[in-house]
């Protein structure tokens, strides 16, 4: 049972504006919807309190409860015409690399009527052998089968064909290259009725899926296909090495109804059809392009300057782009409403959901001297996320046991919700895309994460209410800037704002934010860098396609999964992807610091150093006599923790910064990253490794503007302690009433 | 996954564990914990929260989307010490094949 779900057609949005709102439950008739602001997030008994406005606003509820099914699973999809329908004999051919033969029914090529089955599919079978199911209108299906299954991760030559004539089926693979152990060419031939005629059917030709109903699909392909070419004729197996690599205007391809080429267009959604009929397609839930291809042979690594070699498509039973419902109800919002983090709560009988995005200031206008930069890249990087439920090393390094809240044990059971870059493809192989089009069950107030250290145990979205409360709490005005919003207007998105504050994680970025907010610093702004690991990966935003990034982990850095040879550039824009330390954008370079260690179970406080008493520092611990800094907090106890920070001027650090305070023994679960090891010795834990540790630093930059980072993802769970009075808050807010000031540094 | 076997000469660090499971410990207990922490997703003990902050009850999970998580029938928690060292002893057992009396 899902409950309860829902979600938005964007996730930033001015006054004035509409949002579409999706929702679906299998466990109400009908349920209500209530615009809300989120202030604090946190409903830990030991926390500041919960805290949302209801914005008096009728959203023109009730409203009918329905189930809105999600299709995971990508294809490519070409729209039927004549030609298929008038096909008599025919002819498939593919080449393959499947990662999961013999798990389940898996389709290369289909054209069926989705309800009767009357058609035909190219498959790998339950067993993983190539075959072809013909089915004519009336009539019982024939099944011809290789009877030998294809081997996992190697490329294969497969083909399919029915001779109308004689009515025989044949079906035949072969491995590109010869492989040790691995079975070389099989044929298979069987007979079924001759005179079957294609015109009875009308259907799409689906690649890598068989269409069910509507725009649902089953049988999904895992692995890549690469050059599939349909036939009007029975092809030989001796011939489809040739068919394959020959030039199409050949007159050997005369009887060529289709060629699709995925080197083509490798950044869109759309496939190309080289043949002269140019049956171009539409791909549907994202699968991964930009993959190695049978031509590939690690001579060049860039798909953009090779993209011949890159010719394939990798497809999955668990691609999930957008969920395409239909719209339950539109809100526009209130002209007056301020800008901040606000959402859309559905509720009915004892579920509710939260359907959150942020509320922009009127267009070309800053309505407070700050800005609070919502790390959205991030929350889908981490949507849905499953690390505890998939990785047995999580409980590890969060040092307890993992709990499992109700939203934990949702995305259990609804694999359907999609993957993140937290998690792999269902086939092994590492998720590169992550869509808001979606449902986010952790981008929710009162959800509580597994990450988030002992205490509130917060992670991402909600952990990051941790500063909206503290700037509720401190009455300070803020406006809210999107990670989106930064992608789309660049440095207007910035402008006009005295100091810009960032969220406890913004570890994604794309090459459009970074220069935004390095733009912002460059030109006097003030930043406040209230988290640590951010700035981490390059990301990369669809130039046209909303609400998905790509991501993909090159080189090193914590990962999930590692992207594999030859494939470390984003299908979306050609970028090379990975750290943005590999990239010459350390973030040491914007915030003076940069990911060191990771460790989830008990923060450490802060040791203030000899630089604390600079002179240049005196407006940061003004009223703080303690040399001890943060040994408290929501998240792990202490304000140093979970991931951790550190200046480093091999990496970046300016020479001038100061390094205010430093954390010190951490336990040994945190461990130091991979990216800092180039030789694996003992001693790389908390307890022993000197540069597991977090570093509070302060510089000021040429243009008059100043840089405050925390280098802690914990601090923000620090900020309410004993009701806001405390030396972290004392010095959060300390910063921020000297970087509002427009004296120039 | 660890290979270390887990015998008697460990009961030293059962007992560190027992008097505090979270936060700093010696490096032997680490490893004991890296251990009993550390085996295959599929039955691995978790805690269902039934009531945020306040009560739990012990799940196993499945290596398997879309399987739910499994209720252990016979444990709720009040208090998570309680949780960790019930596990810890569960788990000892399945390791060693001996109850942990302590």
């Amino acid at each position: 049972m899902i409950g309860l779900l829902g979600y938005a057609d964007r996730i930033s949005a001015r006054p004035g504006e509409t949002i579409q709102i999706m929702v679906s439950t299998d466990s109400l008739d009908s349920y209500d919807a209530e615009l809300v602001r989120i202030i604090q997030g946190d409903v830990n008994p030991d926390g500041p309190g919960y805290e949302e406005e209801v914005i008096p606003h009728d959203l023109g509820g009730s409203f009918t409860g329905r189930f809105q099914p999600i299709n995971l699973g990508s294809y490519g999809v070409v729209e039927d015409n004549s030609t298929f329908a008038n096909l008599k004999s025919f002819g498939v051919l593919a080449a393959v690399w499947p990662t999961l033969p013999g798990q389940g029914c898996q389709v290369i090529l289909s054209r069926q009527d989705p309800v009767t089955g009357v058609g035909f599919q190219v498959m790998l079978d339950e067993f993983g052998a190539l075959a072809i199911e013909i089915q004519p209108k009336g009539g019982k299906s024939t099944i011809c089968s290789t009877g030998h299954a294809l081997a996992k991760e190697i490329w294969y030559a497969v083909t399919a064909s029915y001779e109308a004539e004689t009515g025989r089926l044949t079906v035949g693979q072969v491995p590109l290259h010869t492989h040790p152990g691995v079975e070389g060419m099989v044929t298979k031939s069987c007979a079924t009725n001759p005179n079957l005629s294609q015109d009875t059917v009308k259907a799409p030709i689906m690649l890598a899926a068989q269409r069910t109903s509507g725009t649902a699909s089953k049988h999904h392909f895992n692995g890549r296909i690469d050059s599939p070419r349909l036939f009007s004729r029975p092809l030989q197996m001796a011939e489809v090495r040739d068919l394959l690599d020959i030039d199409i205007r050949h007159p050997d391809f005369g009887d060529l109804i289709a060629a699709w080429d995925f080197s083509i267009g490798i950044s869109s959604d759309k496939i190309s059809d080289v043949s002269a009929h140019r049956f171009h397609g539409q791909l549907v839930n994202l699968p991964t392009r930009g993959v190695t291809g049978r031509k590939w042979t690690g001579a060049e690594h860039d798909w953009t300057k090779m993209p011949s070699h890159y010719g394939a498509i990798h497809f999955h039973d668990d691609d999930l782009y957008n969920c395409r419902w239909d719209v339950d109800f539109s809100v526009t919002l209130p002209e007056n409403l301020s800008s901040g983090v606000y959402a859309v709560r559905l509720y009915g009988e004892d579920e509710e959901y939260y359907v959150s995005f942020a509320i922009r200031p009127p267009i070309g206008k800053a309505t407070a001297p700050v800005a609070y930069l919502l790390p959205t890249a991030s929350y889908l990087a981490y949507a849905n996320d499953r690390t505890g439920n998939e990785f047995s090393e999580t409980e590890i390094v969060t040092g307890r046991l993992l709990q499992f809240n109700k939203n934990d044990l949702l995305l259990q059971e609804h694999p359907e919700l999609g993957l993140c870059f937290y998690n792999i493809h269902n086939d092994g192989s590492a998720n590169f895309y992550s869509s808001r089009l979606r449902p986010i069950i952790n981008m929710q107030p009162k959800h509580i994460g597994q990450l988030g250290g002992i205490g509130s145990n917060l992670w991402q979205f909600n952990a990051d209410t941790h500063i909206t409360g503290w700037l509720a709490h401190i009455d300070q005005s803020y406006d809210v800037i999107t990670d989106e919003d930064l992608e789309k207007d660049g440095f207007s998105a910035l402008a006009g704002y005295q100091t810009v504050i960032t969220g406890t994680h913004p570890e994604y970025y794309s090459l459009g934010m970074l220069d935004t907010i390095q733009s912002y610093v460059n030109t006097g702004g003030r930043l406040m860098y209230l988290g640590a690991n951010g700035f981490y990966w390059r990301v990369s935003y669809h130039p046209e396609m909303p609400g998905v990034i790509e991501c993909r982990k090159s080189e090193d850095g914590i990962r999930a999964a590692a992207p594999r040879s030859g494939e470390n550039y984003a299908s979306f824009t050609g970028e090379y992807t990975g750290l943005w330390r590999r990239n010459d954008r350390p973030p040491n370079r914007l915030v003076g610091i940069g990911m060191v260690a990771q460790g989830f179970d008990i923060s450490a406080p802060y040791h203030r150093t000899e630089a604390s008493h600079d002179p240049r520092a005196a407006f940061i611990f003004d009223g703080v006599d303690d040399e001890i800094i943060g040994d408290f907090g929501l998240s792990g106890g202490g304000a140093a923790g979970l991931e951790l920070d550190a200046a480093n001027p091999e990496t970046g650090t300016p020479p001038h910064i100061l390094v205010l305070a430093s954390s010190q023994n951490h336990t040994d679960v945190y461990m130091t990253t991979p990216e800092e090891i180039n030789d694996p010795v003992p001693g790389l834990g908390g307890s022993e490794a000197e540069i597991v540790r977090s570093d509070m630093v302060f510089f000021e930059t040429l243009a008059g503007g100043a840089v405050f980072s925390t280098g802690s993802i914990a601090w923000a769970g620090s900020l309410s302690h004993d009701a806001y009075d405390n030396n972290v808050a004392k010095i959060t807010t300390n910063v921020l009433k000297r970087f509002m000031n427009k004296k120039t540094f | 996954m660890s290979k270390y076997q887990i015998t008697d000469s460990d009961l030293v660090y059962a007992a560190e564990f027992k008097k505090q499971p979270f936060g700093h410990q010696s490096p032997g207990l680490q490893r004991i914990l890296n251990v009993l922490r550390g085996g295959p997703v599929e039955g691995k003990y978790i805690l269902i929260v039934l009531e945020p902050y306040k009560r739990w009850a012990l799940g196993q999970l499945s290596a398997n989307r879309g399987t739910p998580v499994k209720v252990v029938a016979g444990y709720k928690f009040t208090d998570l010490d309680d949780a960790e060292w019930t596990v810890f002893k569960l788990r000892w057992k399945e390791q060693t094949g001996k109850d942990l009396n302590l």
